[in-house]
């Protein structure tokens, strides 16, 4: 098998590949969202933290 | 006996020790998941032949079918997560139910979207109102309708007993879902692999589709344990351990 016919998926390539396209794209957006959300989460946190004892000292 | 068992779970619950212990299993998860993605890929993609009928079309399964099935085990752990946390008052379980509902909520989307793109080159239409399809789109407005009712309620705890007795009802959606393709006459096809006598589908092709399904599984598994970490992380915002962990970053 070439590359060529792999990637032409015997007609079919719009199909596989859009679907194969869209399965990673949820499943690195899945991955990103979470590890972004916990950083942010972190920060402010720590930002309500910092601020809560500085108005206490 | 019975007494170490129940100190287990209480400490298996308790949400800063689950926050260690599951920041420590998420890379060992994530890199099976991806060892198994990539096998099932190859084979998948690579070794499989073509199908007699299908052609290449076929292989659009490999993401179709393991997505449908996770978006149904995904309610279903969902469902029985919020009645645990319903009936036991656990904390940890409706987080865990809460945190399934997203990502159950993409792999429904998933499933519908692969499904309508393998649909119009065999059945010649995106999309059908047939008992199948139509079963599976409600699932969907399910999960919505999860994930919409928690975030409008303020209390957390209100909102997750709101949420688990809404997927418990919901509950009734994964038999007709399952059983769809036999009561109705559909488009869709019937069940291939969890037939009772053998799976009418070839080796070649049950190898990659059992891979990916696997990695799918694993996948969901680390997945659920990032977002569960990060609502325990809002809900105990204001303990001491959570302040002491955001600021050592």
């Amino acid at each position: 098998m070439t590359l060529n016919e792999f990637l032409h998926m015997g007609g079919y390539a719009f199909y596989v590949w859009s679907s194969y396209g869209l399965a990673m794209i949820v499943l690195l957006l899945n991955v990103i969202l979470p590890l972004r959300q916990r950083k942010k989460l972190l920060n402010d946190i720590a930002r309500t933290a910092r601020r809560a004892r500085r108005n206490t000292t | 006996m019975f007494r170490m068992f129940k100190d287990f779970f209480h400490k298996m619950a308790s949400p800063r020790y689950f926050y260690d212990i599951s920041g420590n299993m998420i890379p060992w998860l994530a890199a099976g998941c991806l060892a198994l993605f990539l096998a099932g890929l190859y084979y998948g993609l690579v070794k499989a032949p073509p199908d007699y009928q299908q052609g290449d079309s076929y292989r659009i399964m490999f993401i179709h079918v393991p997505a449908a099935w996770m978006s149904m085990f995904i309610y279903v752990v969902m469902a029985t997560a919020g009645a645990i946390g319903l009936i036991w008052h656990i904390k940890l379980a409706e987080v865990m139910a809460i945190s399934s509902a997203t990502i159950g909520a993409w792999f429904t989307f998933l499933a519908l979207v692969t499904g309508s793109i393998w649909g119009k080159p065999m059945w010649g239409t995106w999309w059908v109102w047939d008992a199948r399809l139509t079963s599976e789109l409600i699932l969907l407005f399910l999960y919505l309708g999860v994930i919409a009712l928690y975030n409008a309620i303020d209390d957390k705890r209100t909102a997750a007993r709101a949420v688990a007795i809404l997927a418990l009802v919901g509950v009734v959606n994964i038999p007709i879902i399952h059983y769809s393709v036999e009561w109705w006459n559909t488009l869709h096809q019937g069940p291939t692999v969890t037939k009772l006598d053998k799976p009418s589908i070839h080796l070649s092709m049950l190898i990659p589709l059992l891979l990916m399904a696997l990695a799918f599984k694993l996948y969901y598994a680390f997945v659920v344990l990032m977002r569960a970490r990060c609502e325990v992380l809002e809900r105990e915002r204001h303990t001491g351990w959570v302040r002491e962990l955001a600021e050592k970053k």
